[in-house]
């Protein structure tokens, strides 16, 4: 099967055949794909464009900016987001790069860990934030019970500033960690194993081969997944939201939640959409660096 | 080695044994905290079965609205990928670039950027409280993956499918039902089950869009326990043990489909 009729796709038939019973209108493939990606285009366009669109026209106006950026708890919520991004994202991903390394040995224990490995991925992200939360209690949280059992102080966990946002990056790696695991498990496993044989003939010890073989091969897939991962965790909603729901005293809020505060608890619009629109640069810069490396 | 196993286990089931846990234990017993209970009781199910509490008292409705929202997601994710993977990895036409590109900035985006415009949108069309608007949004946010998914799996199918096609005389409507859907049925249980479980897990487009405790679905009531101080957090266990169900029951039934399917179209893209 040469090349050219299977990039050619339908267009390749024989005209005669497909093509007898219709006028040459509908022929056309320019036609065909439109109808069959019509649903997508409408969906696409009438809730990604249009909303995003509109939420930056109305988010046009300087003086919000010039508001959200007067405002400490805007300052705050910045160097949160950063911090939850940037170490959230990174720990998780080492730890998946190094976990999917383990969980490719082919013993029976290992699968079953795996199984259970992927609970927090596989049940919603709202009990397991509820469970931590209750864990986290400073009166009645288990933590403090087992701090106070052992003889320590107990921690105000989620009623001060870092060691909630702490909670906020430690939850998130629990929930996404076995996603980007089994990620890098499907990229070790599309890596020949002649290429591991070769090096062991050479002599090369594990880490070796790691650094030799398996880094280098996975290395735009780990790029990939560091883009997206960041990209979501920008957006993050749920976590913070019900975890700490930005207390105490607001500073503890992400971008997204911070605009939904701005936006309905103190009914600020355009503070809220500005607080997007303050993202969306770097957010755009993250995605047109995807679309170059990825097609669907 | 056996100590990393057992770091990682516990690391893994510890939060999911807790609540299990919290939801079996007497309400007398929720303030002593333990590792384990002596009297273990199934009364928050019973109460949530019943709808025997404030807190609880339309689970079964919000239930239904959760369930509700995630089918119609499920069958028109998979419709609209379908129908755009045929098109996307079959046929070539001039503005394929186009739609790959904004399939691509739809699934990168968040969808908590768009958060507040959509409210808006749905506000001025009066469909707030409508479970319409939510499978609306789910169905445009979970739409993307299901394409990438769907789409580089057609491209891995032979071209004999439109030849043989052609050979019957099939129109390219024919071939679509006939030849292609049902040789895309494993990929498209796996982007099915994504739709469903990304529709059941949203939270955020959830609490904007539904309001009442009639029309909420059911993260949205748990979230609800969380403003008073005095939330009987037994019985939320209880309701957060049975909201998990479903989605591991689907998730272990079609592990198969649903790891190989996500994967192939995500290490692909590189």
């Amino acid at each position: 099967m040469s090349p050219t009729t299977r990039e050619g796709g339908l267009s390749a038939l024989p005209r005669a055949v497909v093509g007898s019973r219709l006028p040459a209108v509908l022929r056309s493939p320019t036609l065909q794909g439109f109808v069959f990606t019509a649903p997508l285009l409408l969906l696409f366009a009438a809730f990604v464009v249009y909303p995003m669109l509109s939420g930056l026209y109305a988010a046009t106006d300087p003086d919000s900016y010039r508001a959200i950026f007067g405002d400490p708890v805007f300052r705050q919520t910045v160097s949160n987001t950063l911090w939850y991004v940037v170490v959230a994202v990174n720990v998780k991903l080492v730890l998946a790069l190094l976990l999917s390394g383990i969980l490719d040995y082919p013993f029976l224990s290992i699968r079953v860990l795996a199984a259970l490995f992927l609970i927090p991925w596989a049940i919603p992200a709202l009990p397991g934030i509820l469970s931590f939360r209750w864990m986290l209690n400073s009166q009645w949280g288990i933590f403090n019970h087992l701090l106070t059992k052992l003889g320590f102080e107990s921690v105000p966990w989620l009623a001060q500033h870092d060691t909630a946002l702490a909670f906020v990056i430690i939850f998130h790696i629990w929930k996404y960690l076995p996603f980007w695991t089994i990620i890098f498990l499907a990229g070790r496993r599309a890596i020949p194993n002649e290429l591991y044989e070769a090096a062991a003939i050479d002599g090369g010890g594990v880490v070796q081969s790691f650094f030799s073989i398996t880094f280098p091969l996975l290395k735009s897939l780990y790029l990939i997944c560091t883009l997206l991962s960041m990209v979501f965790t920008l957006g993050d909603f749920t976590v913070p939201w019900l975890l700490t729901g930005g207390a105490p005293g607001d500073t503890t809020h992400v971008l997204a939640t911070l605009a939904y505060r701005y936006t309905f608890a103190m009914g600020r619009l355009e503070w809220g959409l500005s607080t997007f629109a303050v993202a969306l640069p770097v957010t755009l810069l993250f995605i047109g660096m995807l679309m170059r490396w990825v097609k669907i | 080695m056996l100590a990393l196993t057992l770091v990682i286990l516990v690391w893994t089931l510890f939060p999911v044994y807790y609540m299990v846990l919290l939801s079996l234990t007497p309400t007398n017993d929720l303030f002593q905290p333990a590792l384990y209970i002596d009297n273990p009781t199934l009364r928050s199910y019973v109460y949530t079965m019943g709808q025997d509490n404030p807190f609880v008292r339309y689970f079964w409705q919000q239930l239904l609205t959760s369930l509700t929202v995630s089918l119609w997601t499920m069958v028109l994710v998979g419709v609209i990928a379908a129908m755009g993977s045929f098109a996307m990895a079959r046929m070539k036409f001039r503005f394929r670039r186009y739609v790959s590109g904004l399939t691509l900035f739809t699934y990168v985006i968040p969808s908590s950027f768009l958060a507040i415009p959509f409210f808006k949108m749905m506000a001025d069309y009066d469909l707030i409280d409508t479970k319409l608007s939510l499978i609306l949004a789910m169905v445009t946010f979970a739409t993307p993956y299901a394409l990438w998914v769907l789409s580089d799996y057609a491209r891995s199918l032979p071209p004999e499918i439109e030849e043989a096609g052609a050979i019957d005389g099939a129109g390219t409507l024919a071939t679509f039902f006939y030849l292609y859907v049902p040789l895309i049925i494993p990929p498209l249980i796996a982007i099915g089950t994504y739709a469903f479980l990304y529709a059941w897990n949203e939270y955020l487009y959830a609490l904007l869009l539904l309001t009442g405790e009639q029309h909420i679905p059911l993260p949205v009531a748990m979230s609800n326990f969380l403003t008073t101080d005095n939330a009987p957090w037994n019985l939320l266990m209880a309701v957060s043990t049975v909201y998990s169900i479903p989605p591991v029951i689907l998730y272990y039934a079609f592990k198969r489909y649903l790891v190989s399917g996500l994967v192939s179209g995500a290490v692909s893209g590189t």
